[in-house]
């Protein structure tokens, strides 16, 4: 039995009598004529399996916004997740940009119907680049985890080295994405870390280093939240073999912390959700990778570079594809990385995040949430048997607490906070099990004082 | 017809960085209570000197009006699907995205979803990742998906990965080649590539597609797989593909059938029907979520039932009563992109699939199919512009058609750049020419989807009737083309050169020896006499 409706909605040609009409045009009885390269037992007998259609936008509506009302969201829950993905707030002006139906449906547009597309992306690896001091920006990679693989991979490629040097702090999942990409280019060497302090340990870096290291990798803050506060050594250790030092970050620290050139990194890069775009389980996640302005670098990145340049007009600026030549579109099986479709409206929101923030106000968030997060871990410290913050290093947003002592493990807390409306931190201890039962707490601007007093008090409750 | 008399949004926007005001903000952040302020004491105590920062970033000081005025004039300045004839686009798919769709991701339900909440927490976004799995499997065959890659690219690079892991596990890691097609889109060599295979690249017969005998030729011990589009950049369906796929196998190969643009044989004909091993789908070409500027994509990627083993972990799960996270999969390549890829591009295509059903489906293909045949039709009235591979291959195209214009540069010396270029004045979007490299001469690749109208189709060939006319009787006026978009023809030179281009806007400022604040005038990019 036919479900079909007398025409569809979104395909403007299925009116029959128009079908008909072109038909005639190109000169065919039946669409079917138009499938004649297909060998017949390739095809698809009669209709697929597939739910039955909701014709109409309400009934779709209603029937998927069901499902979704199953969900629990940190608008409505106080949520202290972090690890990779994070609550921050995002301005309605961001939003109103990134939903615009003409940045929504472009697509890959040139220099001329594309024109603002291009001139937002340019505006924001403008303000990433004055963010790290850095005068090359790549459009966005995939995610943090692709952008410090593509960052490794490059400065394997300029120095022509084998190996390099990466953190064990750096978290499973960035990790895996890492060595995973890294595989059949270079080999991964993991320095641990010191259990206490969360820090690099600096002796095992010394014997690791080499003339075989391409470069040092290492994060600001880190995955566990720590601000590595050994930078500057590990970057003159790096250097001083000839490697190349390359450092992650959560660009929304950069209001407050430095810059990582300025204290020895050549290759920055990290992660951009932070600023402006909306978790979205996990989609909002965006990677950038920026570098020196100079050939050995920029021939060697995989992606998208956009530049600015003159037209026939004078005055006038137009946007075109820095170094096409280099893309794996003209690479194909000759690449050394592939690059595509990946997260170009996080930059653009990026871009208008920075743009209302300003410097002024980067800075102020950046302390504010310093401060919230040292309140929250002062305060979670001061529930009996709860060690926080468990690692002594000085610490972002992030932090980590050990909640050996209280003889319950994290997921029992979590699930009893959430029952108590709260989601807790996130469990480290499968991917870190020597932390024992510990978690990561994030805590940002969106925060305040009576949500982490919440915080405290449900879990003084839960441990009782 | 009479074309419509169009100019594009022009503002003369300037960089945003020319516009700051210093002490303007646009946004205030909140405050920090004093009592919280007070408890905390020294927020940096214990940060060395060294790591906080010394200069504060040169970001532009702008109120929130003016900020919003700023990309909203932007957004005016970019030619999207929604306000364009967005056919030009060849090999990208470019179809109507249902604002529904739009409304249902911005949802708190959608977008203010933490990826470590509990899985008991998300049973909502879980069942549809869940449900959408199982409709793609049935679109393709195939026995198992994920939706972690974040793009078609990534897709097929897991894709790739996979079969690598396939290998090893059976003891045949030797295999270190990968064959594709030279009409096949460059992510099926360079994804491979990127995996650390050597790639071969079988190029077309005279019918426009690869045969099998040049498969045969370029199979051996050392394939691990074939990766391949079809139909390819041409339109042209392979009719020998199943062939194509036997040879692989016989070989000891696997075979990826990229089908990021699957959009003319959706409930037509399955990858499983060829025999395919893996495939990928691009939810924002052939599933409608938007194309974001070239954001927010996934990359589905299937796989048959003795594969499903390799898939990157997380995989979804339904016990019967609730869905979970299965990241017990021992054997599983990994994490390719963190957390769970893309969802919200998931709930959109899930909603587009349910909005049409099997009918709906196959209508999609249909239509698609038929739009485009109605093109090549219209278009075969323009003097100049032909379809390629026409004299050796009468096949019907499906659902695109890479045409050339090789006729019209050697009677006129307008190319396809001057033509693209010349088309953005007419209001379209400037078309896609080709992936590289252009083995078709002064190559069009025209992708009607099932988005567009009779009317639309027809204003589309008028505009290419247009400005051939054009290229015969004046032809200057294509060559010094745009004259009616955002802005005028670039000079492209800086793009390559070192010592010009420009990055960012400090690389510029740098470059052209100008001040921040300075309009430009004879600046440094501009090109030096001789150079066109």
């Amino acid at each position: 039995m036919s479900e079909a409706p007398p025409a569809y909605p979104y395909i403007p040609n299925s009116a029959p009598r128009i079908k008909r009409e072109m038909l005639d045009a190109i000169g065919v009885s039946d669409v079917e004529e138009l499938y004649g390269a297909i060998p017949e037992r390739l095809r698809v007998p009669g209709l697929l399996d597939l739910p039955a259609p909701l014709l109409s936008e309400y009934e779709l509506r209603r029937r998927v916004e069901g499902t979704l009302a199953q969900n629990e969201n940190c608008a409505e829950t106080l949520s202290f997740l972090g690890g990779g993905c994070w609550q921050h707030y995002v301005p309605a002006v961001c939003d109103e940009i990134v939903n615009r139906g003409e940045f929504v449906s472009a697509y890959y547009g040139d220099t001329y119907g594309d024109h603002g597309k291009l001139q937002a992306l340019f505006e924001y690896a403008s303000m990433m680049g004055e963010l790290v001091e850095l005068d090359a920006v790549s459009l966005p990679t995939y995610d943090w985890g692709s952008a410090a693989a593509t960052s490794i991979c490059m400065a394997a490629r300029i120095t022509e080295r084998p190996t390099a040097i990466v953190p064990a702090s750096m978290g499973a999942e960035r990790r895996s994405i890492v060595e995973g990409y890294c595989e059949a280019w270079v080999e991964l060497v993991t320095i641990p870390f010191d259990q206490a302090s969360g820090l690099l340990d600096l002796a095992g870096l010394r014997n690791a280093l080499s003339e075989e290291v391409a470069c040092v990798y290492f994060e600001v803050p880190g995955f566990l939240g720590t601000i590595e506060t050994q930078a500057d050594e590990i970057a003159r250790l790096a250097h001083e073999v000839g490697a190349l030092c390359a450092v992650g970050v959560d660009p929304i620290s950069l209001g407050v912390l430095e810059a990582p050139t300025r204290y020895g990194a050549d290759l920055v890069c990290g992660e951009l959700q932070s600023l402006g775009v909306h978790m979205h389980y996990g989609g909002g996640l965006a990677g950038f990778v920026a570098s020196p302005d100079e050939e050995r670098f920029v021939s060697e990145y995989p992606t998208f570079m956009i530049g600015v340049g003159p037209t026939a007009v004078e005055g006038e600026y137009a946007f075109g594809e820095v170094v096409w030549e280099r893309t794996s579109y003209v690479q194909r099986g000759d690449s050394k990385e592939y690059t595509g479709t990946t997260q170009n409206l996080w930059a653009i929101a990026a871009g208008a995040y920075l743009a209302l923030l300003g410097p002024e106000g980067l800075a102020e968030l950046g302390h504010g949430i310093l401060e919230r997060a040292r309140y929250a871990a002062r305060r979670l410290g001061e529930i009996p048997g709860v060690r926080s913050p468990a690692l002594s290093a000085p610490f972002f947003k992030e932090f980590v607490v050990d909640f050996g002592e209280t003889g319950r493990t994290v997921a029992e807390i979590n699930n009893a906070l959430r029952e108590r409306g709260i989601f807790g931190g996130l469990d480290l201890s499968e991917q870190y099990a020597a932390l024992g039962q510990s978690a990561l707490f994030c805590v940002t601007e969106v925060h305040s004082q009576g949500d982490i007093d919440r915080l405290a008090d449900e879990l003084t409750e839960v441990l009782q | 017809m009479t074309l419509r008399p169009f100019h594009q949004a022009s503002w003369n926007e300037p960089i945003i960085f020319e516009m700051t005001s210093p002490g303007e903000r646009g946004l205030l952040v909140p405050e920090v209570e004093e009592s919280l302020r007070c408890a905390v004491g020294d927020a940096l105590e214990g940060i060395p000197g060294s790591l906080l920062r010394s200069r504060s970033p040169a970001l532009p000081e702008l109120s929130q009006p003016q900020v919003l005025r700023h990309y909203l004039r932007l957004s005016q300045e970019t030619l999207g699907t929604d306000v364009n004839i967005h056919l030009g686009l060849g090999t990208c798919t470019m179809k109507y995205s249902p604002k529904v769709n739009e409304e249902l991701i911005r949802s708190p339900n959608v977008a203010d979803l933490h990826p470590s909440q509990d899985d008991e927490t998300v049973q909502g976004i879980l069942e549809i990742l869940h449900g959408f799995e199982r409709m793609l499997c049935e679109i393709s065959g195939m026995s198992r998906f994920t939706l972690q890659p974040g793009g078609g690219s990534q897709g097929v690079y897991v894709n790739a990965r996979m079969m690598r892991a396939y290998h090893q596990a059976r003891g045949e890691g030797e295999r270190d080649e990968i064959v594709t097609t030279i009409f096949s889109h460059p992510c099926d060599g360079a994804a491979p590539a990127t995996a650390g295979y050597k790639v071969v690249t079988v190029y077309a017969g005279d019918k426009g597609y690869p045969e099998p005998d040049a498969i045969k030729a370029a199979v051996s011990e050392r394939t691990a797989g074939l990766m391949i589009t079809n139909p390819e950049d041409t339109g042209l369906f392979n009719p020998h593909i199943e062939e194509i796929v036997e040879i692989v196998h016989e070989a000891g190969g696997l075979c990826h059938y990229d089908q990021a643009n699957a959009n003319g044989i959706l409930g037509i004909t399955r990858a499983s029907d060829a025999g395919f091993d893996l495939c990928q789908f691009n939810l924002h070409k052939t599933f409608s979520s938007p194309h974001c500027s070239m954001g927010m994509p996934c990359g589905a990627s299937g796989v048959t039932d003795e594969l499903a083993r390799f898939l990157p972990a997380p995989t979804v799960e339904f016990d019967g009563s609730r869905y979970f996270l299965d990241y017990d999969r021992p054997e599983s390549v990994g994490k390719i992109r963190s957390f769970h890829g893309v969802p919200a591009t998931v709930v959109r295509s899930f909603a587009w699939i349910l909005s049409l059903g099997a009918e709906g489906l196959r209508e999609v293909a249909e239509v698609a199919v038929l739009n485009n045949n109605y093109l090549a039709k219209r278009l075969s009235e323009v003097r100049g512009l032909e379809v390629s591979f026409a004299d050796s291959n009468h096949d019907h195209r499906l659902e695109q058609i890479r045409y050339t214009l090789e006729k019209l540069q050697e009677e006129t010396g307008v190319g396809t750049l001057d033509v693209a270029r010349r088309t953005a004045d007419f209001g379209v979007a400037s078309y896609f020419p080709s992936h590289e490299p252009w083995l078709v001469p002064e190559p069009v690749t025209l992708e009607p989807s099932e988005s567009y109208s009779r009317a639309d189709l027809d204003e589309y060939a008028e505009i290419m009737a247009e400005i051939s006319r054009e290229a015969y009787e004046e032809p200057e006026t294509v060559l010094g083309a745009p004259y009616r978009s955002t802005v005028h023809q670039m000079d492209a030179s800086p793009h390559d050169d070192p010592e010009r281009w420009a990055l960012t806007w400090r690389a510029y400022l740098r470059k052209s020896g100008r001040q921040s604040g300075e309009r430009p005038s004879d600046s440094a990019l501009r090109p030096s006499a001789g150079r066109s």
